[in-house]
């Protein structure tokens, strides 16, 4: 298992380990999803913190950890633009189109 | 819980009225705020100090029952309370990270815990003298848990409401833990049955006291119920918790410690006697009969454990630079 290299601060003589965030994937076939997160000085670390944190009940069978600072998201001021594209077209919904009176399953 | 990038909350402006309009309103029709929304920097302020006070809860909550896992009567007993103990560290966990998400450092909320600046439930700084103490820390104790969180489930900010929704589906095995351990107490031998009836008498005022102040007395509700943190008063709460509670004790022939108590038929609700808000105040301000023995211990388990912390971290460091040299 690879580890990113990440800058680790140490304040004041208190080591902050890089934050990791920690998805799940409940059962075969399902999506992994965002858990959490947890503190770890290594990638190997954060995987068993991220176990014994987010599935001490069989809550997971698959667990990814990403390095927090790798995470690129969308920020909520621009969600009107960035969004855009999809807004004006309705068309790429089922319900847009009109099926012939009398076809009752489709 | 996505990394958080705190916005500076500059000068007040028409641009923050604007902003502060749009996020009440937002609140207001049943919106969860993320951690990369605005918000105002009171409504900041008030889920740090209450998120990190909550995680302080849990994690200062170890202590009293860890101090019997040696203890315990039976394997069954002793893993059990194992495993409700290593919640607790988890529940601590959870709920860092998503005060985390406000722009807060877990090590500087560690530290407030440790130097003092910060208060936890002020239920811990009672000792756990019997066993019988550690059924009724289950039962009522994480019992009053479950009436709040099931409420902060449902809090206007997304990471503190999806670590409640997980903490709330695991506190349900500490409540039936505790519960079980009190009712097979109460079915026991005269002395088994005492000692179970003792506990419940030295811990029920207390467990009351754990929603808080009177909705009459409480700073911070009217503000935390405007911006949806909670949804419902201290003295709703209180009042739901005695009436679950009570037919629970009865179940197993337990009484309380309250000569005032009596069912109302108007209302359906258990009414109580008066609380003792003065020692209620004395505790949280630090002059309950545990608190330096809780922070003592809290620290020692951190200092003790900063080898633990250090070799991870020569480890991590190792690795990074053997894989340098490999790629090199």
């Amino acid at each position: 298992m690879t580890s990113p290299t990440i800058a680790t601060a140490p304040k004041g003589g208190e080591t902050q380990w890089p934050l990791w965030e920690v998805f799940t994937q409940e059962e075969a076939g399902a999506p992994h999803q965002h858990a959490g997160s947890v503190h770890a000085a290594d990638a190997e670390l954060a995987l068993q913190n991220a176990r014994d944190v987010y599935a001490r009940r069989n809550e997971a069978i698959s667990i990814w950890v990403v390095p927090s600072v790798t995470i690129i998201a969308s920020t909520p001021e621009d969600v009107g633009p960035f969004f855009d594209p999809a807004n004006d077209k309705a068309y790429r919904h089922p319900q847009f189109f009109k099926t012939p009176r009398g076809v009752r399953v489709f | 819980m996505t990394p958080s990038s705190p916005q500076s909350n500059g000068p007040a402006s028409t641009d923050d009225a604007e902003r502060l309009a749009t996020f009440e309103k937002r609140i207001a029709e049943g919106g969860v705020i993320e951690p990369k929304d605005w918000m105002p920097p009171r409504y900041r302020q008030q889920l740090i100090r209450m998120m990190s006070q909550h995680a302080h809860s849990e994690v200062v909550g170890m202590l009293p029952e860890g101090n019997w896992i040696t203890r315990a009567p039976t394997l069954r007993r002793k893993m059990t309370l194992i495993a409700k103990v290593q919640d607790e560290g988890g529940h601590g966990l959870y709920i860092y990270c998503g005060t985390e998400t406000l722009g807060v450092d877990r090590a500087e909320l560690i530290e407030q815990l440790h130097n003092g600046t910060a208060k936890y439930s002020s239920i811990f700084n009672y000792p756990t003298l019997t066993w019988a103490d550690i059924g009724i820390i289950g039962w009522l104790v994480d019992g009053a848990a479950i009436v709040n969180q099931t409420m902060l489930a449902k809090a206007s900010y997304g990471p503190y409401s999806r670590a409640m929704i997980r903490i709330c589906k695991e506190e349900n095995f500490h409540k039936r833990q505790g519960y079980e351990i009190c009712a097979t107490l109460a079915a026991g031998t005269p002395e088994q049955k005492a000692m179970v009836q003792d506990a419940l008498n030295r811990w029920w005022w207390q467990a009351l006291m754990m929603f808080g102040p009177s909705d009459k007395d409480s700073p911070n509700s009217a503000e935390l119920m405007k911006w949806g943190v909670k949804r419902k008063s201290n003295d709703d709460l209180r009042q739901r918790f005695v009436n679950l509670t009570v037919p629970q004790a009865q179940a197993i022939g337990l009484t309380f410690p309250d000569p005032a108590m009596r069912y109302d038929e108007a209302t359906g609700d258990w009414h109580f006697g008066e609380i003792d808000w003065a020692e209620f105040k004395a505790v949280v301000k630090g002059d309950g009969p545990c608190n330096r023995e809780r922070l003592a211990a809290r620290r020692k388990a951190h200092d003790d454990g900063a080898w633990v912390r250090e070799a991870a971290e020569a480890y991590a460091a190792k690795q990074r630079a053997a894989r340098r040299a490999v790629a090199a």
